[in-house]
């Protein structure tokens, strides 16, 4: 574990400082559309991807930032995705919402809640039966346990026992609705119903989570299944930057300010020597200078290649327009 | 010569393309008792690994398919029935279809949604009646609904290769179809590429589905007084434009008879580029089931609602006096 505390410190910090860059780009519209920061939940993706192997997998969602760049996306081309630019990881046609990374193992991020954790039951069945020991984890918020698909396919990946994590980065709220007012029972106790092993887990803490993300893994890739891994977290900002603007009031500042005492930086941040923090600061400030910069000077798609990639073979469809 | 059924079509592609490509697999419900008959003999052939029996749980199903696909695979995910197509609308057309545009090409989806025996049955209920077909043409999803055993096994062997996701539709009616083959000729059916059954000169009769064995028949009953092309699309999108285009030049009229709903129907789409853009000598005219048919409450009300052939020899009439 020590060998990480620098790295884990490192990721959290990357994202929170990535996340901080992005909400400026939004402010200044070089972000078209808002995001969904991550702020106060990079313990989850930093601990649950110190775990995984570079040829593991991950699905994720619309809160996908940190995902990425956890699993090792290049910060620059994951800002360039955010504006929309042809440097960007998707060749700007994922935006904030929709990051994926072929080459990092990030099989795409699906906004309909909770849906993409089958589609990881999908990858994580093809895994196992081409013999092989890669996992997938997949990433999901506590809004999602009430979809009827991620009630099915925790069936399946338990029944057909596949190497995959479903990930529940509980952070209390779904948009505005609290865990409590949407979800009988409880987050373990339906993976327990599955036959599926549960374990609720501090959110907060990086080390926390790749302990617990560590023992899911080495299960799933000895042919043990899945596990489900419920981290308590917060996201310290909006769920969306429209946020700003609409000013909702459904948590207090009380209870913003309470988990902020626990801000996932500060803690991994504490463990290491303040000189290797500095370092580490600085060299994420150089690399997101970058990122912006390089995001800013790309260039932005030619309307011509709107058609472009929708087929994977190809196949362009007609104009909307014939004259 | 043998004589080959539509649903050993099927099978016989299906069990060539397992055979030859390790990539290719089967989900569905009932798949190891083939109680569609199209994975007949495949689950001692290949084991449950190849034809993977499911719960009833198509919405998560139908990702799984897409997540097998981004991994490398080739599935097939197999529906008895067509309503199931519409409880994985999302799953087709928000997930499977939109994972290439939205990665930038890097991700593939080459999903084959095979539904088995799709449209009218007498007796069989308001919710197993439906042809789905027109929602994923409109959602810009490749469809293909082949009428004959040897356009079934082409197409079906062209889906599976085809590196998008495909539905693939076959009408129930249509499955009573045999056709005297030597197997040396079953070859694939590319997509996009419509078949004209009959050629004629007076007017082109577009029949979606199981309706090509209408129109021939119909073609063949007014043969004295008017000379019919039956055009067969095989493949709803893409849809084969050009040869239309080109079927049109020769006759200057169109007929479009769809087992659909009418409103935003295939029907539609076609008669609206025929006019834009095609030669016409006379105003076009579609036979469809009415805006928002249910049929399959009752036998007797549900023939009052779907297209037949005196309807279509009306029309053909009613055209040819224009």
């Amino acid at each position: 574990m020590d060998v990480l505390r620098e790295p884990l410190y490192r990721t959290v910090r990357l994202i929170r400082r990535f996340e901080e860059r992005a909400i400026e780009l939004v402010r200044t519209g070089v972000i078209v559309g808002g995001i969904h920061p991550y702020i106060g939940q990079e313990a989850v993706a930093a601990g649950v991807c110190a775990a995984l192997r570079d040829d593991d997998i991950v699905l994720s969602n619309h809160r996908n930032h940190g995902h990425a760049l956890a699993k090792g996306s290049e910060p620059r081309r994951v800002m360039a995705e955010l504006a929309g630019r042809i440097t960007g990881i998707d060749n700007g046609r994922a935006g904030s919402l929709h990051i994926s990374d072929y080459e990092r193992g990030l099989y795409g991020a699906t906004i309909t809640v909770g849906h993409g954790a089958a589609i990881a039951t999908g990858a994580a069945w093809a895994a196992s039966r081409d013999g092989t020991d890669r996992v997938v984890a997949s990433f999901i918020g506590d809004g999602a346990m009430n979809q009827g698909a991620l009630l099915e396919t925790m069936n399946l990946a338990s029944l057909w026992r596949v190497p995959q994590l479903i990930i529940v980065e509980n952070n209390l709220y779904a948009t505005t609705q609290p865990v409590g007012a949407s979800t009988a029972g409880s987050i373990t106790g339906r993976a327990e119903a599955f036959g599926i092993p549960g374990r609720t887990v501090d959110g907060m803490d990086p080390e926390a989570v790749l302990e617990a993300t560590t023992e899911a893994v080495q299960r799933a890739r000895s042919g043990g299944g899945p596990s489900l891994l419920e981290f308590m977290t917060y996201r310290f900002d909006a769920h969306h930057t429209f946020e700003y603007r609409v000013r909702l009031r459904y948590r207090t500042q009380e209870e913003i300010d309470h988990w902020r005492e626990r801000d996932p930086v500060v803690v991994q941040g504490s463990r290491i020597p303040d000189e290797a923090r500095e370092h580490i600061d600085q060299e994420i400030e150089d690399v997101l200078a970058d990122a912006v910069q390089f995001a800013q000077d790309s260039p932005k798609p030619d309307p011509a290649d709107a058609l472009e990639y929708l087929y994977a073979t190809g196949l362009r469809p007609r104009p909307g327009v014939v004259s | 010569m043998p004589k080959l059924s539509y649903l050993k079509a099927l099978n016989r592609a299906l069990g060539e393309e397992m055979e030859r490509d390790p990539s290719v697999f089967v989900l569905g419900e009932d798949v190891n008792h083939a109680v569609t008959n199209v994975t007949a003999g495949l689950l001692d052939r290949f084991g449950p690994d190849r034809i993977v029996e499911t719960p009833l749980s198509e919405q998560a199903v139908t990702n799984v398919a897409t997540g097998a696909a981004l991994w490398g695979r080739r599935p097939v995910v197999e529906f008895a029935i067509p309503f199931l197509l519409q409880l994985v609308l999302e799953q087709v057309v928000n997930q499977a279809h939109k994972f290439s545009v939205m990665s930038g090409g890097q991700a593939r989806v080459p999903v084959t949604y095979l539904v088995a025996s799709s449209g009218w049955r007498p007796g069989w209920g308001g919710q197993h009646s439906d042809q789905p077909h027109g929602l994923f043409v409109h959602s810009g999803v490749k469809t293909v609904m082949p009428t004959t055993p040897t356009d079934a096994y082409g197409l079906l062997l062209t889906a599976i290769r085809d590196d998008d996701p495909v539905v693939f539709i076959a009408p129930r009616v249509a499955l009573d179809v045999r056709e005297d083959v030597d197997y040396a000729d079953l070859v694939p059916v590319p997509l996009g590429s419509a078949r004209i059954h009959r050629t004629g000169h007076d007017v082109t009769v577009v029949a979606i589905g199981h309706h090509v064995h209408d129109a021939l028949a119909v073609a063949e009953a007014l043969a004295d007084e008017v000379s019919v092309e039956v055009f067969d699309p095989r493949s709803l999108y893409p849809f084969d434009w050009a040869a239309l285009a080109e079927s049109l030049s020769r006759t200057g009229r169109l007929v479009v008879i769809d087992d659909a709903n009418r409103s935003c129907g295939l029907a539609a789409e076609i008669l609206a580029t025929a006019a834009e853009e095609m030669p016409l000598t006379a105003p076009p005219k579609r036979i469809t089931r009415p805006d928002g048919a249910v049929v399959g409450c009752n036998p007797d009300l549900d023939l009052a609602l779907q297209p037949n052939r005196d309807q279509l020899a009306t029309v053909i009439r009613q055209v040819m006096k224009r």
